[in-house]
C-alpha cells in the first residue's frame, strides 16, 4: 500500500485525494470513530441510567438479585477481557511497526478470548434458566421482592445481552481484519482498519469494566455481613 | 502526533494496572464500607481503569486537540444525562 499506485502517481495509493497527508487521514478517521463511540457511549449510557434509577429506587430487591450472580464467573470474564484489549492493543502495534505475521496472530488471540467471553456468559445465562431467574412467565424469586428483583435481572439481561451482541460484532470484525492482515493488507503506513477496529473493542471492554462490579459487586458486602 | 507508536512496556504495565484493580474492587466489594462508600469505591475503581484503556490502549493520550475534547465531551453528556435523572429521582420525595 505504501507505494505509489499507477494511476495516482503523485501520492501513496492508501492516501485519498481530499487529504493532503497521511496523518491528516488518520487523524479524520480517529475522530469519526470516536464521535461513533459517543453515540454508543450515549445508548450503553441509557440503560446505565435505568439501572442507576431502579437501584435508587428498589435498592433491598437490587442487592439481592445481584448476590445470586457469579462474582467468580464475573471476574475471570472481567480478566479475559482485559486480556483481549492486551492483545488486540499488541495487534496494532505490530501493524505499526510492521511485523505482518504477528498481527494475525494477535488478531486470532483477541477472538480466542473474545468467544472465551462468550462461553462464559452463555454458561450464566444457563444457571439463570436454570434457577427461573430470567424475567417472564417463569420468574421466581424468593421473598417480598420478587417482582423488583425481576426489574434488576430484566436490567441484567439487557445490559449484557447487548454487551455481548457487541463482543459478537467485534469477533466478526477482528475474523475480517485476520483475514485481510494474513494477505498483508497492513503495512506501517496503511493501517488504519486494525487500529479503529481496536478502538471498537477497547470500548466494548470499558462497557464491561463498569458493568461488572455494577451488577455482580453491587450486593457482595451484604451477602458477608448480612445486613 | 497520530503516528506516536507507545512500547509494549506501557501496554503490559496498563494490563498490570487493570488485572490489579480488578482484584481490588472484589476484595473491597466483600468489605462493608457503609451503604454509599462501597458504591463510590466500585466507581472510583471502574473511572480509573477505564481512564487507563481510554489513555493508553485506545491512545487518546496521543491524539490531536480535538479528539481529545470530543472525548471529554462525550462523557460529560452521559455525566449530565446520569446526573439529571438523579436530580429528578432524588427530590421527589422532598414534595411528597
Amino acid at each position: 500500500m505504501s507505494t505509489p499506485s499507477a494511476e495516482h502517481p503523485g501520492h501513496p495509493a492508501a492516501l485519498l485525494h481530499h487529504f493532503d497527508t497521511a496523518e491528516q487521514q488518520k487523524d479524520a478517521s480517529t475522530l469519526g470513530m470516536w464521535l461513533f463511540l459517543i453515540t454508543e457511549i450515549m445508548f450503553f449510557g441509557g440503560m446505565f441510567t435505568a439501572y442507576v434509577a431502579g437501584r435508587f429506587r428498589f435498592h433491598e430487591a437490587f442487592k439481592e438479585a445481584s448476590n445470586t450472580l457469579d462474582v467468580t464467573l464475573g471476574a475471570i470474564n472481567t480478566t479475559v477481557l482485559i486480556c483481549s484489549s492486551l492483545t488486540m492493543a499488541l495487534a496494532v502495534h505490530a501493524a505499526q511497526v510492521g511485523k505482518k505475521k504477528q498481527i494475525v496472530w494477535f488478531l486470532l488471540a483477541t477472538i480466542l478470548l473474545g468467544c472465551t467471553f462468550l462461553g462464559v456468559k452463555v454458561v450464566e445465562y444457563h444457571d439463570k434458566f436454570v434457577h427461573h431467574h430470567v424475567p417472564g412467565l417463569h420468574f421466581h424469586f424468593p421473598g417480598p421482592n420478587a417482582r423488583n428483583a425481576e426489574m434488576f435481572f430484566s436490567i441484567y439481561f439487557g445490559m449484557t445481552g447487548l454487551h455481548a451482541l457487541h463482543m459478537v460484532v467485534g469477533v466478526g470484525l477482528l475474523a475480517v481484519l485476520a483475514v485481510r492482515a494474513g494477505k498483508g493488507w497492513f503495512t506501517p503506513d496503511y493501517y488504519t482498519p486494525v487500529e479503529m477496529t481496536g478502538l471498537y473493542w477497547h470500548f466494548v471492554d470499558i462497557v464491561w469494566i463498569f458493568l461488572f462490579p455494577l451488577l455482580y459487586l453491587l450486593g457482595a458486602h451484604f451477602a458477608i455481613t448480612g445486613h | 502526533m497520530s503516528n506516536h507508536i507507545v512500547s509494549t512496556r506501557i501496554y503490559f504495565a496498563v494490563f498490570a494496572a487493570l488485572i490489579v484493580f480488578t482484584w481490588v474492587t472484589v476484595a473491597v466489594a466483600r468489605i462493608d464500607l457503609g451503604l454509599y462508600f462501597n458504591t463510590v469505591a466500585a466507581l472510583a475503581i471502574a473511572v480509573t481503569k477505564a481512564l487507563l484503556v481510554v489513555l493508553y490502549f485506545m491512545h487518546v493520550r496521543y491524539s490531536t486537540k480535538l479528539t481529545k475534547f470530543v472525548v471529554a465531551g462525550g462523557f460529560l453528556w452521559l455525566v449530565i444525562m446520569i446526573g439529571l435523572v438523579m436530580a429528578d429521582y432524588y427530590t421527589r420525595a422532598w414534595i411528597g
